[in-house]
């Protein structure tokens, strides 16, 4: 009963936490550029409103599949924040991702198709990376259940710190976020359109949005596992360090220009392979 | 549910028909610090899907009534249209050229008409918010769909 309270609990506070973060990252964006910037809560009018409008449908299919994105995206998150298996965590929302890459290939406009395609690029770009946080995570707790990682007595960080800058490196596309914002961005409006979700509109792109909210949330998770252990302060400090991820991707993002896809691609798999494998190399030589 | 929040996160789509761009310029300026039309979570979008408000500059000749007409269509329901500038409301000083239709309400129906040549992006931001709640009024007649129903 109690668990089941729990994944509600989890269900529904994920995305409000996400849709604020939001908020105060539109607000401290638009301090960056010296606006005032919108209400805090604006991405939640942004959702409402769009819950209110008429839904353009292109074909049934092109719908269905950011549905199906969106459930793959909950799964992930109550995976996530209840505990559970993070190597399952991780191929649920790459399945989500590929599912909204698949939406945007049905609608059949070139936008669409051009932001399908810089999505799939991009997913080719970080998942590298994800899997090798998975290892590296196991490499140094000897689990892949995320209750047993934040549960130990060291601090993984103290084990894959060039990991950790590998995951953050490459969670500026999982945000979303400037210098890799090829397939959507918040701010690029004017180029290839909205890219992959130029043809959504009314509830579809609501629950775009909303999706979102959840994979920032499970971003940040994944910086968190990095930080707790089983003492209580250093779950304070892994959300601290949460918010401060996630202030630097903000930054980032205000002082980046887009890149590439050559560049991003070429860029991600250099980090990753630097980063993640001669971190995971050294682990693997003193861990015997 | 509240249906204020249709007036609170307006998204706009602009387009600019036959015109000196004095209009065009005026509503980019309303994007910048100085008058940050985001603080009513006013956003450019430039994709008539996601948008709410049609903002046109520019009266309509001949060879964009097609891409006009379009535009309205592609947009969901409720929309406005918000009409900037002489140009846009009459056809201004290009009402007598032989390609040029008249005013945008030659070919769409404007709900908001913005005058001033140029229009100020304080009169930009008036005619905006005087749409948002033309838009309110829309989405109280929008027919109720049942669920399943196309």
């Amino acid at each position: 009963m109690m668990s089941v309270l729990k994944i509600i609990g989890i269900i529904i506070l994920a995305p409000v936490v996400g849709g604020l973060l939001t908020g105060i990252d539109r607000v401290i964006t638009a301090r960056m550029q010296g606006r005032q910037g919108p209400p805090v809560l604006q991405p939640f009018y942004d959702v409402l409103k769009l819950m209110q409008k008429e839904s353009i449908e292109v074909n049934s299919m092109h719908r269905f599949f950011v549905y199906v994105s969106m459930v793959f995206a909950v799964f992930t998150t109550v995976i996530m924040v209840s505990g559970g298996d993070i190597l399952l965590a991780i191929f649920a929302l790459t399945l989500g991702s590929v599912f909204f890459v698949l939406g945007g290939y049905a609608s059949n406009s070139p936008y669409n198709t051009i932001g399908s395609e810089r999505e799939l690029l991009q997913i080719m770009a970080y998942e590298p990376m994800v899997l090798l946080t998975c290892i590296g995570l196991y490499y140094a707790e000897k689990s892949f259940f995320i209750k047993d990682i934040v549960m130990a007595d060291k601090p993984s960080i103290l084990y894959l710190p060039g990991v950790f800058i590998g995951l953050v490196f490459v969670l500026t596309f999982k945000l979303r976020k400037s210098p890799f914002d090829l397939s959507m961005s918040h701010h690029g409006h004017q180029e290839i359109v909205k890219g992959i979700t130029t043809e959504y509109s009314g509830k579809d792109l609501a629950v775009i949005e909303v999706t979102h909210w959840y994979e920032v949330i499970i971003s940040l998770s994944l910086v968190y596992v990095f930080f707790a252990t089983s003492a209580p302060g250093s779950r304070v400090v892994a959300a601290i360090v949460c918010l401060g991820v996630y202030l630097f991707e903000i930054i980032v993002d205000n002082c980046a220009a887009r890149l590439k896809w050559q560049h991003a691609l070429n860029s991600a798999w250099i980090v990753t392979g630097v980063m993640g494998t001669v971190n995971l190399v050294i682990l693997s030589f003193f861990m015997k | 549910m509240n249906l204020n929040v249709v007036k609170k996160s307006p998204w706009i789509l602009h387009y600019d028909g036959t015109s000196c761009n004095g209009c065009d310029i005026e509503v980019l300026a309303c994007l910048t610090p100085l008058y940050d039309v985001e603080r009513f979570g006013i956003i450019n979008t430039g994709n008539p899907k996601h948008a709410d408000i049609l903002l046109i500059t520019g009266s309509v000749n001949e060879q964009n009534i097609p891409v006009v007409k379009q535009l309205y269509e592609q947009m969901p329901e409720p929309k406005a249209v918000v009409a900037v500038g002489i140009c846009a409301t009459s056809g201004g000083i290009f009402a007598e050229c032989y390609n040029v239709a008249g005013g945008v309400d030659k070919v769409i129906p404007v709900d908001v008409y913005v005058p001033g040549c140029a229009a100020r992006p304080e009169s930009i931001i008036d005619g905006v918010v005087k749409a948002l709640d033309i838009l309110a009024e829309k989405k109280k007649k929008m027919p109720k769909k049942r669920i399943g129903e196309k």
